[in-house]
């Protein structure tokens, strides 16, 4: 222990005024709280919500407590932003390959739609998908059906809902199919390596992720029917689908314009990813016979996916803290349900406000450990 | 010599403290809401962000409405003059936290007047404004003529963060009628989506669907259904903890109503002063200190009348000349069978 004070002064001050302005803050809330005849305290976490909400993924209605109400807020929020986050990697990946496309038409379309909508303000866009699609859509009573199966109207996405018998033996056969994939895979790596022997474990992938389950279904019990929406008359001119799962049209016209917009960004990195990789490094592996396909995947990627993965992680991020936008299209997220509604029936404006400040940033944080964590994976392992 | 110095030096800030408690005290009986006004030189008042009839600001930025004459009024009493208000528009979501926070000192936002509010969260409602309540708006076209005809699966679009959501549920439920609700944060966004047939009904004040029908694309499409599902007695609302200011606000309001039961208008106030009737000489600054409580002049009454004029005419000049509720229904005098009544000014 050989401190001086010349080292730690500075950081003991910089604790010490930290500590200071947050004391001052909180003193002075608390002060101003009392003297306003504001209460302090989580105690309305368990009280009845008595409001409803229009979409939810647990069971839920007034009669749940506020914490409930937090829980669906917050699991709709996860709902939207995965939805996001998983179209968006999709579209960036591919509009971000498609503008390094020889053809001048692919090329071009990408680098028009990139700047097209990572210029335009996410809110905006929000607005446009929802009431662009609520004018353009049918009513009910007109939609015509897709595949015969599902509506698209302006009341939601209806589709049918599965029904299943013996789900379990499904999973299992879904499960045991993937760690026999993951077995094949090693065993096949181990098999090059040390005999240079190449095994189609692709093929041998997709046979087993089909055939498992369909064994499932012919011996092992499985039964899957289908419950397909059915139109219903609420009045002379109202009418609903009934049966089946339903999508509200607040949370397409969210996701949509989520993963519009974040796929430009990610378009970006994931180009910036690849043209950051040298012309010498695909050279030399065409050089020693490699097929273009394997050239991608074998020498290109796995160095680009060390450029690319931190800023994706950031828009990631970024998709998920856009996702609270949702309020302005009555898509019930946290920041509508908890930090709205909630927080007008109770009035607990600082105990909600910190609660839902301290989601995002714990989404935010996990969301980052886990990008962090396979950033790390695909590192160069220096030995 | 140091022993003496010490003594005399607490002995005068025992004194400065004993001096610093009794001037604020007396400034605290001043009410401290009524000198920062006057400080100030505009009352701050909170409204909606565009509710015709109530709060609502034109092209040019003029605001017009039964609550903003409630500011104006204030205003005209403690300035003298009622356009001496900086108005703040609100979202629903806003509102409360506007006023506990001190960033307004009157929100007069067509705000629904519940136990809960009044007593849980640091605000104290003055009275009521205008008597409202609950009711649904549906298409002509859809043959609804009445909420029982209403059917499990129908979507409600509607505002969050008001006793509409509540009610809502109590309404459906109560019925066992399984719903759809929408809620949108903003008001237009509510209308816009109704109006594209996202929802069967719209719900919110009927005094809200009057105004909002008006901004349909198709105004004659729709119609609002006969039956009120609540009592939603709106008014204006302060911070707790200023009596004063709250008495201020509340006698500026029953100011209005009362000119309006014995006959005082903007046109003939001034000549009411000389009234055989000693109950409006006291409503025109003729008679009596009325004033002095508040820590205001005698004619504060005088210019709210003068300046914004009384219940009637800003009933008339709001809601009814603009078609919205031509009707006056509960929000008629006590006198003429509405539920108008206010305690007398004395």
């Amino acid at each position: 222990m050989n401190f001086k004070l010349k080292d730690i002064g500075p950081q003991l001050m910089t604790v010490i005024a930290v500590v200071l302005v947050f004391g001052f803050f909180t003193y002075n809330a608390q002060v101003n709280m009392e003297s306003r005849g504001i209460d302090f305290g989580y105690g309305f976490l368990s009280q009845e919500s008595s409001f409803d909400v229009q979409f939810s993924l647990i069971e839920y209605d007034g009669s749940h407590s506020y914490f409930r109400a937090y829980l669906v807020g917050l699991l709709n929020t996860i709902l939207v932003s995965v939805i996001g986050i998983i179209f968006a990697t999709i579209l960036g990946v591919i509009v971000g390959i498609a503008r390094l496309s020889p053809n001048y038409l692919i090329n071009q379309f990408a680098a028009f739609y990139v700047e097209f909508f990572r210029n335009i303000p996410l809110l905006l866009q929000i607005f446009f998908w929802y009431f662009a699609a609520l004018r353009a859509l049918p009513l009910p009573q007109d939609a015509e059906a897709m595949f015969g199966i599902s509506y698209l109207t302006i009341k939601g996405l209806y589709v049918p809902a599965f029904i299943w018998q013996n789900f379990n033996i499904f999973f299992y056969s879904i499960v045991a199919a993937i760690i026999a994939i993951i077995v094949i895979r090693h065993r096949a790596r181990k098999l090059q390596e040390t005999q240079g022997k190449q095994t189609p474990v692709l093929f041998i992938s997709i046979g087993l992720i089909f055939i498992l389950p369909l064994l499932s279904f012919l011996i092992g019990g499985v039964k899957l029917s289908f419950e397909i929406p059915v139109l219903k008359q609420l009045a002379t001119t109202s009418f609903i689908y009934e049966g089946g799962v339903s999508l509200p049209p607040e949370l397409i016209a969210l996701a949509l314009s989520l993963s519009l917009y974040t796929a430009t960004f990610i378009a970006e990195c994931v180009r910036a990813g690849i043209q950051g990789i040298g012309k010498g490094q695909k050279e030399a592996a065409a050089s020693i016979g490699l097929t273009p396909n394997q050239v991608l995947k074998l020498v290109v990627m796995p160095q680009a996916l060390r450029i690319i993965i931190p800023p994706t992680t950031n828009q990631y991020l970024n998709l998920t803290k856009n996702s609270s936008l949702a309020a302005a299209i009555a898509y019930p997220d946290l920041v509508l349900v908890f930090a709205g509604t909630a927080l007008m029936q109770t009035g607990k404006a600082i105990e909600i406000v910190s609660i839902t400040m301290f989601t995002y940033l714990s989404l935010s944080i996990s969301i980052s450990i886990f990008m962090n964590w396979y950033n790390n994976k695909i590192a160069i392992q220096e030995k | 010599m140091f022993k003496y110095l010490k003594q005399l030096t607490s002995l005068v800030a025992m004194v400065a403290v004993l001096f610093t408690f009794t001037t604020e005290s007396m400034a605290a009986k001043k009410s401290k809401t009524l000198k920062n006004t006057q400080k100030k030189g505009f009352v701050r008042c909170g409204v909606s962000q565009g509710l015709p009839g109530f709060s609502n600001a034109d092209a040019a930025g003029n605001w017009t409405g039964v609550d903003v004459d409630v500011c104006r009024a204030v205003a005209a009493a403690v300035l003298g003059d009622a356009n001496k208000v900086k108005f703040t528009p609100l979202s629903a979501k806003e509102r409360f936290t506007a006023l506990t926070s001190g960033e307004i000192d009157i929100l007069s936002r067509n705000t629904t007047w519940t136990l809960s509010r009044d007593a849980d969260i640091g605000l104290t409602f003055v009275g009521v404004n205008f008597y409202d309540g609950q009711g649904f708006m549906v298409r002509k076209s859809s043959g609804i003529t009445s909420t029982s005809q209403f059917k499990n699966g129908i979507s409600a679009c509607t505002n969050i963060g008001t006793t509409t959501e509540l009610n809502m549920r109590d309404f459906f439920n109560s019925r066992g009628i399984s719903y759809e609700p929408v809620a949108f944060e903003k008001a237009d966004e509510v209308v816009a989506a109704y109006d594209a047939g996202r929802c069967d009904t719209y719900t919110t004040d009927k005094s809200g669907l009057a105004a909002q029908r008006t901004k349909m694309k198709n105004p004659d499409e729709h119609i609002v259904l006969p039956e009120t599902i609540s009592k939603e007695p709106l008014g204006p609302v302060v911070r707790q903890g200023d009596s004063v200011w709250e008495d201020i606000v509340r006698w500026s309001l029953n100011t209005m109503i009362e000119a309006e039961e014995y006959g005082i208008t903007s046109a003939n106030a001034d000549s009411m002063k000389t009234s055989d009737n000693p109950q409006i000489k006291r409503l025109v600054g003729a008679e009596g200190e009325m004033g002095a409580a508040f820590g205001l002049d005698n004619e504060w009454n005088l210019r709210i009348i003068k300046q914004v004029g009384n219940y009637g005419e800003s009933y008339k000049r709001n809601i009814a000349d603009t078609g919205i509720l031509p009707d006056r229904g509960p929000n008629e005098l006590w006198t003429k069978g509405g539920i108008l009544y206010v305690p007398p000014s004395r």
